[in-house]
């Protein structure tokens, strides 16, 4: 076991890391929206069953030891607090935290990570995608140039680059397009059966339309480039299958989609956005439905949140909000390919 | 031996793949912020060396490979098998052509390798990085020639043939790498 005792990340990246904070809460300070803290430590976390909390107890006054203590989980994001303050009434607000999942270590994922998570009442999902837009433009500066922004649909970039619609293809179909791009997941013990149809989408965004976005136009990975620098440009990736809403509206039509973005810049993924669900029925419906599939998946079964419930019952403004990795806006402007680099102590370190 | 998952994936992990005992090359942790987790990994057959790529679900498990890799000294071969001898417990083993089939022109009796064993079996056969060889074939040496400039062929005795340079004789003992295969010194050892 060695003792390694010095930071993962040099001292200049740790600076650009204070830096863009700093650039983070002026571009807040100046929209005036108000920065807020809510629990890292809360009684309810994400339902998604691809989302680990890490779970810990409460003892002490409030639940001693006798009485069992308290289950808390450390927050995967901070937004069930954020939405009780929104029903309360606070306006726009942001904050910028520290989140945890568990079961996440890579190159661009760390157990431990910041999370920029901001709520607009009142703006459209379009409204939010220019002001995630100018956001990164504010926060990176000079230190990086980026392209025009692009928008492209979740279903676009699926007929864009495999040729498919991502609503109306089989799950064969997913399945084959998959296997002509090389890519054949092992089938051993589990593996990724044919009726995950979320599963074989993620797997192809992942795998072979992901590195290809946020790049400028004409110019496809792979393909060389005068700079790293010169290949960055903001896409939003948005109107995502119903079946990947979480915790966005769907909007009917033919095909109905989920009211979520993603931001994309050189094939990683920084932002996560959503026009918010509102309506408390239908929440609790989407809770429920996690909490089967956790079950039959043999994972913990989530406690609903139910003040989370009450506040959206009393009245969630119309509001759309969103996260954004900090870690990988930083890595972006660092120019480095792995988050340990910019990361002070990340899980190897420990 | 038991099974791996794909949080215990790293660099260099034996593990069965399509039934071929194989060894991690990288792994790369992949995941939607709202999706399914996927382990990409850059994997290589020990048995004919390809690098391959395949796509776990995270969580996913592998048989692991009993593969171990053993320093052991070389003793001969008989046209069929090399063998190798442990020297801590003088146990023998004899290797087939594929294991030794890239390196047997480096195999000098007596200098040691690293033997990778699979279920106990030679899988490869891993030469010193560098050896001496004596020459045993190569054109009249230019005797005064030292400065290296261009070169000839020189057959070795294990059959390997190096470019040397033109002032090395018939019975010198070369130092060879045998990474590269390029001839580095004369030796006097």
């Amino acid at each position: 076991m060695s003792h390694e005792w010095r930071p993962s990340a040099t001292l200049v990246n740790l600076r650009l890391r204070a830096r863009l904070l700093a650039n983070v809460r002026r571009f807040f300070a100046q929209r005036e929206v108000l920065e807020v803290e809510t629990p890292v430590l809360y009684p309810s976390t994400a339902t998604d069953p691809h989302l680990h909390s890490f779970a810990t107890r409460y003892t002490g006054p409030g639940a001693p030891a006798s009485v069992g203590g308290r289950t808390l989980y450390l927050q995967t994001s901070p937004e069930f607090a954020m939405k009780r303050l929104l029903a309360a009434g606070s306006g726009p607000i942001y904050q910028l935290g520290k989140a945890f999942r568990d079961g996440e270590a890579g190159r661009r994922h760390n157990p431990e990570f910041t999370l920029l998570e901001w709520y607009r009442p009142g703006c459209t999902l379009a409204d939010l995608m220019v002001e995630v837009d100018a956001l990164v433009r504010q926060v990176v500066g000079a230190a990086l140039t980026l392209g025009p922004t692009q928008y492209l649909s979740y279903t676009d970039a699926f007929i864009r680059y495999l040729g498919i619609n991502p609503h109306t293809a089989s799950n064969s179909d997913l399945r084959q397009c998959a296997a002509r791009h090389g890519i054949t997941p092992v089938v051993s013990d589990g593996g990724l059966a044919e009726d995950e149809r979320d599963g074989w989408l993620d797997l192809l965004l992942t795998h072979i339309i992901e590195p290809q976005l946020g790049r400028e136009p004409d110019q496809p990975s792979g393909q060389a480039a005068t700079g790293l620098d010169d290949l960055a440009a903001p896409l939003f990736l948005f109107d995502y299958p119903p079946s990947q809403a979480a915790l966005a509206r769907i909007r009917p039509g033919n095909p109905p989609v989920a009211e979520r973005f993603e931001l994309y810049i050189q094939g990683m993924e920084l932002a996560n956005g959503y026009h918010e669900l509102g309506d408390t029925t239908e929440q609790r419906r989407r809770f429920e439905a996690d909490n089967t599939k956790r079950q039959s998946l043999g994972l913990p079964v989530t406690p609903l949140d139910e003040r989370l419930l009450a506040a959206l019952k009393a009245g969630l403004p119309v509001c759309c909000g969103v996260a954004v990795g900090i870690d990988r806006l930083i890595m972006l402007v660092a120019g480095v390919s792995t988050i340990d680099d910019i990361t002070a102590f990340p899980l190897a370190y420990l | 031996m038991g099974t791996v998952s794909t949080n215990e994936f790293k660099s260099g992990l034996k593990v069965m793949l399509d039934g071929d005992p194989c060894s991690i090359v990288e792994n790369e942790f992949v995941k939607p912020g709202k999706g399914q987790a996927f382990s990409r990994v850059k994997i290589r057959n020990l048995k004919n060396g390809r690098i391959i790529e395949r796509t776990f679900k995270s969580g996913d498990t592998l048989e692991a490979a009993d593969v171990i890799d053993v320093e052991m000294q070389y003793l001969y071969n008989d046209g069929q098998h090399w063998y190798f001898m442990n020297p801590e417990n003088f146990e023998q083993i004899g290797a087939d052509a594929p294991a030794v089939e890239d390196v047997m022109k480096w195999l000098k009796a007596e200098d040691v390798c690293m033997i990778t064993l699979w279920n106990g079996v030679p899988l490869a056969v891993t030469p010193p990085n560098t050896v001496i060889l004596k020459v045993t074939e190569t054109d009249p040496g230019l005797r005064g020639d030292t400065s290296g400039g261009g070169g000839k062929p020189a057959t070795l005795e294990t059959g390997a043939v190096v470019r040397v340079p033109l002032f090395v004789e018939i019975g010198d003992l070369l130092k060879v790498n045998t990474r590269t295969g390029e001839y580095l010194s004369r030796s006097k050892a």
